[in-house]
């Protein structure tokens, strides 16, 4: 099935990670994934997960397909649909111009016929142009023609800081698709939930937007068989705890991880929580752990403005208010365009450091400092 | 087969009017009458012979439904005046013959996508006039259970995809949905209808160029009314032939005031893109009323053009003259004009008669059913478990 170029290791051969790597993986510092004799399961890349989703689904269902920018003969920017034409033919695997706005227009029409288009995005912040068709077709079309045609179609692509992109592809573009009515947004983070999820999504008959982020392509990791599907509105918990609700998603899941790694050698305990879903946010899970712990950081890559986390934060201090013992803290990027320079960029996004400054300023130890 | 049995064996499907059925099944009866129409521009294609047959039926059939169409915008207007329709009103009143000469041309299964000027589209493809006047209204009992308004008329079952409230947006749309005919291998095409003003929007030019990369069976109709809303069209394009405009698809420029015209030649367009691609029609045509109900119209251009157009130009009045001329009795139209009005009259009445919607409906039909999650409300604990339900019962 797959182009004999793919590196893929052969049962029973690991490749070699560095401890705090496989921690971080596992999620939970210090307690190791177990490889029973029998049970060797491999592990791949985040992108070749992808792709395992996409391909199941196209093999299940003959309506799904796939268009956007070198998807096809090319094979995807990320390899997310590496060899798929040759094996589902052109019409299926659409290499498109590039025009984002038309060929978003195009998806969704074809998705008003029945048909389940999943659109990449080569970078998210390409889909700034098409937002005229995510938002009033794509979300709105369901609702404004009285429930009688539906978009079952999935938006996919890499967004977030990367390595010294420049500003314009380093955008975050979930805080900006929050307020369209109609659409779902979903943030995957690991190799097993980014192919669990992205399966949910093509099954879904509601528009979903999937956040991928550009530097977790190549994180390894299992996954399940093509039976398993995720629930798209579920939040994930990574590491139960009681001192304080850390809410992350995407890449900043890792950094939290590391974090956490440093704040129980400190004595804390942590509860991790990734959103998973960004809209609808998973208030069954967030409020369960807001009344455990009393206390809410929330770290995320987006903007602070307007942000994922503002919208959290909102909502957490209307309906939690009693369950606080301290403000809503949130850790986002720097309002300005991402710079180029190294030390810069870095600057612009939360780090490990940051996020246990926070934890310790809430949980005690420290005086209160504002952000 | 004859005629009369031919029609009795017509089942109105799921209630839907069978006005355009009929007219389809009266064309292709014998053609008695040949009428030469202006003859058609083209680009990049030979143009089809500008000799249409037709017979008495079918014109017949065509004045009805122009008649009902020109009816309805008018009460649309009035209703607008008195404040029963609010928002924006785009109304198509001078432009029916384009519409009608398209639906006869095609059928149900062909799929159609216009702009906000759609209306007419919602008679044209099994509507009645009663859904459409309380969907303007606000009524539940609209096309569109009153949550679109003017500019969002859908209906799923006659592949008529709206009703888009974006300059130019529904052209990429269309060209999907001309893509999906084609992934299905069905032999339809899709009729993608903007303005002139829509021409000069970007994503025209990506839709035209991914249909003619892929071949996809899109007839892209302009319908050229001159004014972009209250912008003459020589003040916004700098090539006034929009059906040139498409460079390597060829185009065909119709006079759209004439419904025999638009009929053969869209006939002609659906062979033509069913067999290798996209196309292109200019339709000339014309509105009496402005761009909207908030525009008067007169502003960019004089009444004695407006006065003109009805004079010389109007496609009912072409219609009644080519009636009257073959046969057909002044009293027989005078009746068909008050059935059509008692219609409509009617119509209005019992869409102001309706209901408002419930207010559950609000967030009715947001998702469909999605997997186990409950959507956050705005109010503060509020969780609204999001409910499908497609048939809005409660």
């Amino acid at each position: 099935m797959l182009a004999s170029r793919n590196v893929r290791p052969a049962a029973g051969h690991r490749m070699a990670a560095a401890p705090g790597q496989r921690a971080l993986l596992a999620g939970h510092p210090g307690r190791r994934v177990m490889v029973a004799a029998k049970a060797q399961k491999k592990e791949i890349m985040m992108w070749e997960a992808l792709r395992e989703a996409i391909d199941e689904e196209m093999e299940r269902d003959p309506t799904v397909c796939v268009m956007g920018e070198d998807v096809g003969h090319y094979g995807g920017s990320y390899k997310c649909t590496f060899g798929l034409y040759k094996k589902y033919g052109d019409m299926r695997v659409l290499d498109t111009p590039i025009c984002e706005n038309g060929f978003m227009g195009m998806g969704v029409g074809a998705a008003m016929t029945g048909l389940r288009p999943i659109v990449e995005g080569m970078n998210m912040g390409f889909l700034l142009l098409a937002f005229n068709q995510i938002s009033n077709n794509c979300g709105m079309l369901h609702y404004t023609s009285g429930g009688q045609f539906k978009v079952p179609m999935v938006i996919r692509g890499p967004g977030g800081v990367g390595r010294q992109l420049g500003a314009e592809h380093s955008q975050r573009l979930e805080s900006y698709f929050q307020s369209i009515p109609g659409v779902q947004l979903v943030a995957c983070s690991t190799v097993r939930n980014s192919k669990a999820l992205l399966k949910a999504a093509i099954r879904s008959d509601n528009p979903i937007i999937f956040f991928e982020h550009v530097l977790l392509y190549n994180v390894k990791g299992e996954v399940g068989d093509k039976d398993e599907v995720a629930c798209l509105e579920r939040a994930e918990v990574v590491r139960e705890g009681t001192d304080v609700s850390i809410f992350t998603y995407s890449r900043m899941r890792y950094v939290v991880m590391q974090a956490v790694n440093d704040l129980v050698k400190k004595g804390y305990n942590p509860e991790v929580i990734d959103l998973i879903s960004l809209k609808p946010f998973d208030m069954e899970t967030i409020s369960k752990s807001v009344r455990k712990t009393r206390k809410v950081i929330i770290v995320e890559e987006c903007m602070k403005t307007g942000g994922i986390g503002a919208s959290l934060s909102a909502v957490i201090n209307e309906s939690l208010f009693n369950d606080l013992d301290h403000e809503v803290i949130r850790l986002s990027s720097q309002d300005v365009p991402t710079a180029y320079a190294y030390e810069l960029e870095a600057a612009t996004i939360v780090q490990s450091s940051q996020v246990v400054d926070a934890v310790e300023r809430v949980c005690g130890g420290r005086v209160a400092a504002t952000v | 087969m004859a005629l009369p049995a031919a029609i009795s064996g017509l089942k109105a499907k799921d209630g839907l009017q069978l006005g355009m059925s009929v007219a389809r099944l009266f064309a292709s009866a014998a053609s008695q009458i040949k009428v030469e129409v202006m003859p058609y521009k083209v680009h990049r294609i030979e143009a089809p012979s500008n000799i249409v047959g037709t017979n008495v039926p079918e014109l017949m059939s065509f004045y009805k439904l122009m008649y009902k169409l020109r009816r309805m915008e008018i009460a649309a207007d009035m209703m607008y005046k008195a404040k029963f329709i609010r928002g924006f009103c785009h109304l198509y009143d001078g432009q029916e013959a384009v519409l009608t000469g398209i639906e006869a041309a095609i059928t149900l299964e062909d799929s159609i996508i216009t702009s906000y000027r759609d209306h007419c589209q919602h008679i044209t493809r099994g509507g009645s006039v009663m859904e459409l006047m309380a969907e303007l209204m606000g009524k539940s009992e609209g096309s569109t259970r009153g949550l679109g308004g003017s500019m969002h008329i859908y209906n799923r079952k006659t592949n008529f995809y709206g009703g888009n409230g974006i300059v130019g947006a529904q052209i990429p749309l269309g060209a999907g949905i001309a893509l999906a005919h084609k992934y299905r291998g069905e032999p339809n095409v899709c009729i993608t209808m903007y303005g002139d003003g829509a021409a000069n929007q970007g994503q025209k030019y990506e839709a035209l160029n991914m249909a003619g990369l892929w071949n996809l069976p899109v007839i892209f109709v302009c319908e050229n009314n001159h004014y972009g809303m209250g912008t003459a069209e020589w003040r916004a394009a700098k090539s006034p032939n929009f059906y040139t405009r498409g460079d390597y698809i060829p185009g065909i420029k119709v006079d759209g005031m004439d419904v025999l015209a638009v009929k053969h030649a869209v006939a002609f367009a659906k062979a033509y893109a069913l067999a290798n691609g996209p196309i292109i029609m200019e339709m000339d045509t014309y509105r009496y009323h402005g761009h909207s109900m908030s525009d008067p119209g007169s502003t960019y251009r004089t009444r004695d053009e407006i006065n003109a157009m009805r004079t010389e130009r109007d496609p009912i009045e072409r219609v009644k003259k080519l009636l009257l001329s073959n046969g057909v009795e002044a009293g027989e139209l005078k009746r068909v004009d008050k059935d059509v009005k008692k219609e409509v009259d009617d119509a209005v009445e019992a869409a102001k008669a309706g209901t408002i919607p419930p207010d559950s409906w609000l967030w009715k039909n947001m998702y469909v059913a999605p997997l186990g999650g409950e959507m956050r409300g705005v109010l503060p604990g509020q969780y609204h478990a999001p409910d499908f339900d497609p048939e809005y019962k409660s």
